[in-house]
């Protein structure tokens, strides 16, 4: 589509004297992805046609990614139905939302989607998803402080799995390592249905002190508009407008060179020089710019202050100097900020980012009145209201229709299907599930990300939450948990989606940590399809009235529509972000059994109802390849419940270990638990489970609201005590043997650790490639040999994109943020020119 | 004691560097790569991180800045320098320390706990370690794969200046699965490894990491008792 633009593109600029003079121009707005009637409503908006720059401004502002038109009118139930949270600083709407955690100190968290360009370049759009999360959290005033990131892929087996998963988990830890962001959890999932479009979100967290919040508003006429970091280039243009409405087909090979490429180093110095430029008080206002670029960025701070802003367009460092207006104002170019600032303090500003060795350009001012004016060598190539963009932009509520085939799917259930009887059965359903792609040790991933950096790493993966500590002083700190099951959203995606939420919920109150707000990253196939309206409509519904009932709140997300390959759609896979905050992450609690103080181990209790529920469960899928039924029962009182007696058993120090039930059921979370620090246990079924198939009912039936605790001796009666007090059912099922190296479920079966942890621990290196470890020392001789053969290849690029200045600049695009009562934040896809990615620390 | 950490543009564990410094009980003095002043400090360390973004050869900007021309000539007089990671690989562009650090061999960034033994105690940074004591430190590198010429690593171990190797796997391939190597005076030390991760019982695997910066100070105090280096 760019090319169309170009091709009309005249020698002088399409200005807005000319736009008056020339009415009847036919300009392409169908295939900037603007229907006929927005078309003429932005011409109704000028009172004339737009000029070039302008319709590429309105098409981006108003498409999917920008504008939520489809999903605005079921986000605003976010809000809606949110109970009051005073701790809440700044919600949905802004860049993230801000919740204060002390008296001095408030964190920012939220997770976002980069689905698109991930699955037509894995390294650079999954290190870009990085740099775009990161960005908004800086953009609030915050450190940056961490990252997680839930990732799902198709078939495990599948060969294009093993292009794009290496590529993105490279991505996201050169990019999170470069910038020294501890890498603290996120989720690795296979399914098919990801095949053709692979999930790629990315969480970031922040902490700044409560008085350094920060406002987009580009408030007081006379303030100058500065933008900060990298150079614009040609990239990502046209991508956020023209392909976020765009599905994949055989063309994607060729918009590989449009993928936005990252310069973590860049982001690094911009972190640096904005914190700087926050502690010397000379920002005004701050926008990052991502998705839609310097667009967004100039409509949103305008709009944002009912202000009118004056920019000239031709100050803009450009990396090549040929580019066009409207080119300028849709790159994506990576690593770029924009401020407001007084003119006063413009040479402080202009100082630091000196030191710092960022380019820092005056670009415009603000101005009374309520138009952006743009100009371009002297051409007024602008002039239009900012407001427009930004929050007149067209709604729909689109028509919805459950699926056709949902009721004979709900029909179809996994409790139907034949099961394993007998210990040895029993045994090998076991080896084979833990070694199963979704449910088997996920060190291959995880080892590529930098854990340690920042020093306050308390618990990272595969804990159920990450942990971090804020205050060094006071031990004050967070957990954070993401995850997302999108088999069960397929089967019901109301209560999928709440099941994400518990299971979240959940994860962080085994940490330890007390709930307080929800992050959401909302994955869906087209919107303009009936069936995925309502899959998205009732997963929104059932996300809210979650938080309702536990009394939480959502504070920001983003909504990704369009993945689907052709016809056919992803599972709906809404993914949640829970934050909880502990007084003393001294007392948070780990997953691993450990070494008990006492001779016959610690006491292990089951908390929660085991069910009959196989339905949408992992051993469904792995043994029988099936989905269908309804999936597990969700309970969030009882979830509420559990997470108040964890907290209290943490703080009180009656837990030596704690570990949330998921997918793969009990006997996942036993070997989890054993294999983390090489402690045993054995377990007794309780009477109602050993008759037939019940012990793998037992072992594998996924319901939720469950958890496994150990608890020292000594501590049983106040702990059971506390359970009661709740009305928490819980069963004493068993010790940890920290003498013992198996797993044994008392008449079934007893599995070694070491056979566990060969099964649990070699799958990813087999499909992915890649020894777990050298040789040890005896091979010494061996590896040294072939390292002298090696190429000494210091400072290769891990990956190096292609002709970028390929002139069909199409980058996917995507999504947007949950924006439940103004359009006014948007997601990052992002851009970059041809910088090698770092290779190493 | 004050011992300087120097912070380049893409420096990472300068803030952890410094902390584990405050707790081996000594002041951390932070450098700027822009400032020649190395302002009095007793030692330097030279932390984690991607200086200038390391897209050239990792370390190979950071050796031409300003403070690092201060410190190589104060290190060729006997200031103890520690290079940690990154810093380990400055040193080896700065030519303070031999060898070159490499794309790891299995071309991926791997950050575990690794187990290394401690193979020298006659270095400014190892003093307090037991010779032969194996330790546990987290590794998290991308370039961290040691290579030297045969004549060299043959030199490097006849004089006993192999100060760590890595045991119980080698994570990046490193010849002779060397983790850290010093100069002939035993003033600079570059290890691959990070201690400054391993300082707190509440972060780090271990508090094996703290030895290293206890055995500067004392290195430092029996100096000042007028020990040469």
């Amino acid at each position: 589509m760019t090319q169309t633009v170009k091709e009309t593109a005249v020698a002088s600029p399409d200005t807005v004297d000319r736009a008056g003079s020339t009415p009847e121009e036919l300009q392409p707005f169908a295939e900037l992805g603007l229907l006929e009637d927005e078309y003429q409503r932005i011409r109704d908006i000028l009172d004339r046609r737009p000029t070039q720059s302008e319709l590429a401004m309105y098409s981006i502002m108003w498409s999917e990614h920008c504008s939520y038109k489809s999903s605005k009118v079921h986000l605003k139930q976010f809000s809606e139905k949110a109970p009051k949270n005073e701790r809440l600083l700044a919600g949905i709407g802004e860049n993230a939302g801000v919740i204060q955690i002390s008296d001095e100190l408030a964190v920012t968290f939220k997770v976002e989607s980069h689905n698109h360009p991930s699955f037509v370049e894995p390294y650079q759009g999954a290190a870009t998803g990085v740099g775009g999360i990161v960005r908004d959290i800086l953009a609030m005033g915050a450190r940056p402080i961490a990252v997680m990131d839930p990732l799902r892929f198709g078939d495990a087996e599948h060969p294009d799995t093993k292009r794009v998963l290496p590529g993105v988990v490279a991505g996201v830890g050169g990019y999170g390592n470069c910038l020294g962001l501890p890498n603290i959890g996120g989720e690795v999932v296979f399914d098919p249905c990801y095949q053709g479009n692979p999930l790629v979100n990315a969480l970031s967290i922040g902490v700044l002190p409560v008085d350094r919040l920060q406002k987009k508003e580009a408030t007081g006429a006379g303030n100058i508009v500065v933008l900060l970091g990298a150079k614009t280039g040609r990239d990502g243009i046209g991508g956020v407008s023209v392909l976020a409405s765009a599905t994949f087909d055989d063309g994607s090979e060729q918009r590989r060179p449009s993928v936005q490429v990252g310069d973590p180093f860049m982001e690094k110095l911009l972190i640096e020089s904005c914190l700087e430029l926050y502690d010397a008080g000379l920002v005004v206002g701050i926008q990052d710019l991502g998705g839609a670029g310097l667009t967004c960025a100039l409509t949103e701070t305008a709009a944002a202050a009912t202000a009118g802003m004056r920019v000239w367009l031709e100050r803009v460092p450009l990396r090549e100097p040929s580019m066009d207006p409207h080119e300028i104002l849709a790159s994506e170019s990576q690593e770029r900020m924009l401020l407001i600032v007084a003119p006063e303090k413009l040479d402080e500003v202009l100082k630091i980012a000196d030191k710092w060795g960022v380019l820092a350009t005056a670009i415009g001012e603000v101005t009374d009145g309520d138009r952006l004016v743009i100009t371009w060598n002297d051409h007024t190539v602008v002039d239009v209201p900012p407001g427009s963009l930004v929050d007149d932009g067209p709604v729909y509520n689109r028509p919805m229709r459950e699926p056709a085939d949902l009721i004979l799917l709900r029909a179809d259930r996994a409790e139907t299907l034949p099961r394993p009887v007998g210990p040895d059965a029993l045994r090998e359903t076991v080896l084979r599930m833990i070694a199963s792609p979704n449910l088997c040790d996920k060190t291959w991933v995880t080892e590529q990300y930098d854990r340690y950096v920042l020093g306050n790493t308390v618990l990272a993966q595969p804990e159920d939450a990450g942990v971090l500590r804020i205050d060094e002083q006071t031990g004050l700190g967070v957990a954070l948990s993401v995850d997302g099951n999108g088999r069960y959203a397929r089967l019901d995606p109301y209560n999928g989606a709440k099941l994400a939420l518990a299971e979240a919920y959940r994860n962080v109150a085994v940490a330890g940590g007390k709930p307080i707000s929800v992050t959401n990253c909302l994955n869906f196939g087209s919107p303009e399809d009936p069936t995925v309206m309502w899959q998205f409509a009732e997963a929104v519904r059932g996300l809210a009235d979650g938080c309702q009932e536990l009394g939480i709140a959502v504070s920001g997300g983003n909504v990704s529509f369009y993945n689907q390959t052709g016809a056919a759609a992803i599972h709906p896979t809404p993914v949640v972000g829970v934050l909880g905050l502990i007084d003393d992450v001294a007392t948070r609690v780990p997953i691993g059994f450990t070494p008990s103080a006492h001779p016959e181990g610690d006491l292990v209790f089951l908390l929660g109802e085991t069910r009959n529920e196989l339905s949408g469960s992992e051993w469904a899928w792995v043994t029988h390849g099936h989905l269908g039924g309804e999936p597990p029962r969700v309970d969030l009182g009882r979830e509420k419940s559990l997470a108040e007696v964890l907290a209290e058993a943490a703080r009180v120090g009656h837990l030596t270990a704690a570990h949330d039930l998921s997918d793969g059921g009990l006997i996942q979370t036993l070997v989890e638990s054993s294999l983390r620090r090489g402690v045993g246990v054995k377990i007794e079924l309780p009477e109602e489970f050993t008759a037939g198939s019940m012990p793998f009912v037992y072992l594998f039936s996924e319901s939720a609201g469950r958890v496994v605790v150990a608890v020292p001796r000594g501590h049983e009666t106040a702990f059971t005590a506390l359970c009661d007090e709740h009305g928490l059912p819980w069963a004493a099922i068993g010790t940890t043997e920290a003498a013992g190296d198996a797993v044994e479920i008392t008449g079934q079966f007893s599995i070694p650790l070491d056979e566990l942890r060969e099964a649990h621990t070699g799958t990813l290196p087999r499909l992915f490639g890649g020894a777990a470890s050298f040789p040890g020392p005896s091979e010494a001789a061996a590896v040294a040999a072939g390292a002298s053969e090696a190429p000494a290849a210091s400072g290769d690029p891990v990956v190096v994109v292609g002709d970028d200045s390929a002139p069909d600049s199409e980058a996917p695009a995507e999504e947007g943020l949950p924006a439940a009562t103004a359009d006014s934040t948007q997601a990052e896809p992002s851009s970059e020119d041809g910088i090698a990615a770092p290779a190493a620390e | 004691m004050r011992i300087g950490v120097v912070t380049f543009p893409g420096s990472l564990d300068d803030g952890d560097a410094a902390r584990a410094v405050r707790l081996a009980g000594a002041e951390a003095v932070r450098l700027w790569h822009a400032d020649p002043d190395l302002h009095g400090v007793d030692a330097v360390v030279l932390p984690g991180g991607f200086s200038y973004g390391d897209y050239l050869r990792c370390g190979a900007i950071a050796r031409f800045s300003a403070a690092m021309e201060s410190i190589i000539d104060a290190a060729k007089g006997g200031l103890p320098v520690l290079g940690i990671c990154n810093g380990f690989q400055i040193l080896c562009e700065a030519h303070l320390l031999p060898g070159a650090l490499t794309r790891n061999q299995h071309l991926h960034f791997r950050n575990r706990d690794q187990w290394l033994k401690v193979e020298s105690t006659s270095t400014a940074w190892t003093g307090t370690f037991t010779d032969g004591q194996e330790i546990l430190i987290p590794v998290k590198n991308g370039e961290g794969c040691y290579v030297a010429d045969q004549r060299t690593l043959d030199e490097l171990e006849a004089e006993g200046r192999v100060v760590a190797r890595y045991i119980r796997g080698n994570p990046n391939g490193s010849q002779r699965d060397i983790a850290a190597i010093t100069n002939e005076r035993g003033n600079v030390v570059g290890i691959m490894p990070h201690p400054e991760h391993a300082v707190e019982a509440l972060t780090g695997p271990s508090l094996d990491g703290l030895g290293l910066f206890a055995s500067v100070l004392a290195h430092l105090a029996g100096k000042s008792a007028a020990v040469p280096a």
